[in-house]
């Protein structure tokens, strides 16, 4: 057992949602695709209003070397491309797709029984280049957040030769258990997609990376990895940032990376399992990512669950197969309640990058009155990347960018371990932030 | 839809505590010194504490209400906090006004002239106890014997402490009764009595994790240490006078030790070693304040030298 070995923190775990069945939810007769659900450039629409599109089809073309195409998930007819509002409240471009009934009903068919296109022993003589072809086409990115092209990173770099391949199925955010979920019952398509990842990097080992709070997982994912010679499983002691890049390779690896530089420079390559399954899924059934499994919780939610949705669908459409917002409801949380962002409104749609919908009751969800700084040395001794969180919030907070990029700002992974323990409440990372803005700002105007 | 949503920024999840409750711990951890101390101090302790406690209340709630213009926040229990300590660093036999002449320097010059809780760079407590060892070097050192008269206050029967015994020569180290030290039957300020009520409320908050073993445990080694070279007893030295009490409930106050582990450690070595050297060599017979004191006037040099190890500052580039 093993985990990363500064700092650290452990929320309460409230994975209520543990023991919940993957529930594959009714394809939605209408869909709103974003054409940004990934890091870089957004996708550029190769459909118009009216066309006709069929499930899978690819409505958006990756625009650059780092982007992402968009697929359907659904038939139908592009009613429009206009303009929506994210689940940030700002606005952002989509793609609408509207479903007649036939339509409907066909899509359903050909959902529950997807066709194979390449068998076991094709899929074992693609090639590397094949492989991230195929990710590329399918629109893969980093589905447990980060959201970066897949294909990018199955990228060998040019200066560092990749000895591992480590696939994140750590979930150290409270509250989420969709990996958890995932890895317990596909467990055989998680370990198929990590193997298909090692050969497209080139690295020589796979190792999957499971918090120890989910025993049934790694049962099923040790037995798998029985047939693979090169994917091994490691039990991870449960701590919060675990998922962390820097911290899931410091855990599995025992190596750290420097500042400022990817896991590349030590020879790692970092995937989500949720990423591997959806690799498995292109190569094997020749689908994109147009669903994802996501777990919608909350203390309050009378029936939460881990879902598996058609990416476009209304949030609040996600929110009433688990119950529906209460009277109490709060605040709506895309991804975990420690780095999920706030939703300000409900109607916008499912993007790739949401791994959880968690809603927090009225009570939970305001922050305490902040009091002032009592220098308990807290935020210090659980930050992960060994900052002073207290100090270099102080720079931020006033305005004083050089300090703030001595101190280490840009190193701040941002896990809120910091504002987490604070017993001040101080919005530490929120200034942290603003520091980092305010450092990005100076160098803009001095390369001017 | 009409329901309106609460939006801020990540983490949306909070750890239980608050300034508050860190607070409130280090009191109730008092409670077993100052049990002991009523024990065998009686009135006069009594007396001193609660005098102590409600003018340290009122002259925060003064200060900031009707000199700065500001919201007293005296629920938060640190102006009680500072009573506490500097009552517990009296004799019992101090008379009021001179109690309430410490709370003032405590709160109003060694907090409020700072900037209030979280500025000062001194110990609240210990300015004020200083300012009245210097200002009033009989009264502060009017030691009541223990035990003996309950209900005696400034005219109890007094007698010498441990530490001032060994150090004008009256007794041999060898003679001093170490269970007595252990236990409390000893002269001395109203915290320095027992060591073992002060080591309860040290395992309390360890185990509530208000406080880490960084800064008491290093004052231990420090001055066993200097003890052992000095050659003097350490026992007796770790168990007499201020230093329990000042190791686990003065230096540890927040806001004036250092940040990191490191740096405690340091802050920890250095008050224990120069607390030794002012006993021995230095005009007090006590010197577990000064070395607070002056080690607190070190801790922003601590903070800005000895910084945590940053992740990735001593990385490997992978060599394959
Ligand atoms: S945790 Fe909060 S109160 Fe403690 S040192 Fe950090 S900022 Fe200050
Ligand atoms: S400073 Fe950044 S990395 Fe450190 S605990 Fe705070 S948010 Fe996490």
């Amino acid at each position: 057992m093993a985990t990363f070995s500064k700092g650290g923190i452990h929320p309460p775990q409230n994975k209520i949602t543990a023991d919940k069945p993957i529930i594959p939810l009714a394809l939605p007769r209408k869909v709103e695709l974003l054409l940004s659900q990934h890091i870089g450039a957004p996708a550029k629409p190769v459909v118009v209003k009216g066309d006709k599109v069929v499930r899978g089809q690819i409505v958006a073309e990756g625009s650059a070397f780092i982007s992402a195409s968009v697929h359907t998930p659904i038939s139908g007819k592009v009613t429009k491309i206009d303009t929506v509002r994210a689940a940030n409240g700002m606005p952002a471009t989509a793609i609408v797709i509207e479903a007649d009934e036939e339509e409907h009903i066909a899509d359903e068919d050909s959902r529950m029984n997807p066709s194979v296109v390449r068998s076991d022993t094709e899929l074992e003589i693609l090639t590397p280049e094949e492989i991230r072809e195929i990710a590329r086409y399918a629109g893969l990115v980093g589905l447990g957040g980060a959201t970066f092209p897949a294909s990018v990173k199955l990228t060998p770099p040019k200066d560092n030769i990749i000895d591992s391949l480590v696939i994140n199925g750590a979930e150290c955010e409270p509250y989420l258990t969709c990996d958890h979920a995932l890895m317990r019952e596909y467990g055989r398509e998680v370990v198929c997609g990590a193997e298909l990842m090692r050969r497209a990097c080139g690295a020589g080992r796979v190792v999957i990376g499971i918090e120890d709070n989910k025993a049934d997982a790694i049962d099923v994912i040790s037995r798998i990895c029985d047939e693979y010679p090169h994917i091994s499983v490691k039990k991870l002691i449960a701590k919060y940032p675990q998922g962390g890049e820097k911290q899931l390779v410091k855990a599995i690896t025992g190596r750290e990376i420097k500042s400022g530089c990817l896991p590349s420079s030590v020879g790692v390559v970092v995937h989500n399992v949720a990423t591997a399954y959806a690799l498995y899924n292109a190569a094997r059934f020749g689908l994109p990512v147009m669903e994802r499994i996501v777990t919608v919780t909350g203390k309050n939610m009378s029936r939460p669950g881990n879902f598996l949705a058609p990416l476009g669908m209304r949030i609040g459409a996600l929110i009433d197969y688990a119950g529906g917002l209460k009277d109490n409801s709060g605040k709506i949380i895309l991804g975990g309640p420690m780095m999920g962002r706030a939703a300000s409104n409900i109607d916008s749609p499912l993007v790739k990058g949401i791994s959880g919908i968690l809603i927090l009751e009225d009570g939970e969800s305001r922050r305490k009155a902040v009091e002032p700084c009592i220098r308990c040395a807290r935020c210090v001794s659980v930050c992960p990347m060994g900052l002073e969180p207290y100090l270099i919030s102080a720079y931020g907070s006033n305005r004083m960018a050089e300090d703030a990029e001595a101190n280490g700002t840009a190193d701040c992974i941002e896990c809120g371990c910091c504002s987490y323990i604070c017993p001040a409440s101080r919005p530490l990372l929120d200034n942290i932030r603003l520091g980092k803005r305010l450092i990005a700002e100076k160098k803009r105007l001095q390369n001017k | 839809m009409s329901k309106i949503l609460t939006v801020s920024l990540p983490p949306h999840i909070h750890a239980p505590g608050s300034v508050a409750a860190c607070m409130w711990r280090v009191n109730l951890a008092l409670l077993p010194a100052f049990g002991c101390a009523l024990y065998f101090f009686g009135l006069g302790a009594a007396i001193v504490t609660v005098v102590s406690v409600l003018c340290c209340i009122f002259f925060e709630y003064a200060i900031t209400r009707w000199m700065l213009g500001r919201t007293p926040h005296i629920a938060d229990g640190s102006a009680a906090l500072t009573g506490f300590l500097l009552a517990l660093n009296l004799p019992s036999t101090l008379p009021v006004w001179t109690v309430i002449i410490g709370a003032f320097v405590a709160i109003g010059i060694g907090k409020m002239a700072f900037g209030g809780l979280g500025c000062n760079i001194f110990n609240p407590a210990l300015v004020g106890r200083v300012f009245l060892l210097l200002s009033f070097p009989v009264q502060m050192t009017n030691w009541q014997l223990p035990g003996v008269d309950r209900l005696a206050y400034t005219d109890a029967a007094t007698g010498a402490t441990t530490l001032q015994l060994l150090k004008s020569g009256a007794v041999e180290a060898s003679d001093i009764d170490l269970w007595n030290l252990t236990f409390g039957a000893i002269g001395g300020s109203l915290g320095e009595v027992s060591a073992v009520a002060i080591l309860i409320g040290f395992i309390f908050l360890l185990v509530t994790k208000v406080i880490t073993w960084h800064i008491p445990v290093s004052i231990f080694v420090g001055a066993t240490l200097l003890s052992f070279l000095a050659g003097i007893n350490p026992v007796i030295e770790l168990l007499s006078g201020g230093l329990l009490l000042g190791a686990v409930f003065m230096a540890t106050d927040y806001v004036t030790s250092p940040m990191t582990g490191k740096g405690m450690i340091i802050y920890g070595l250095l008050i224990g070693t120069i607390t030794i050297i002012i006993r021995c060599w230095g005009a007090y017979p006590e010197g577990m304040s000064f070395a607070i004191l002056i080690m607190n006037g070190f801790t922003p040099l601590i903070n800005r030298c000895v910084k945590p190890k940053r992740f990735g500052a001593a990385g490997r580039a992978v060599s394959a």
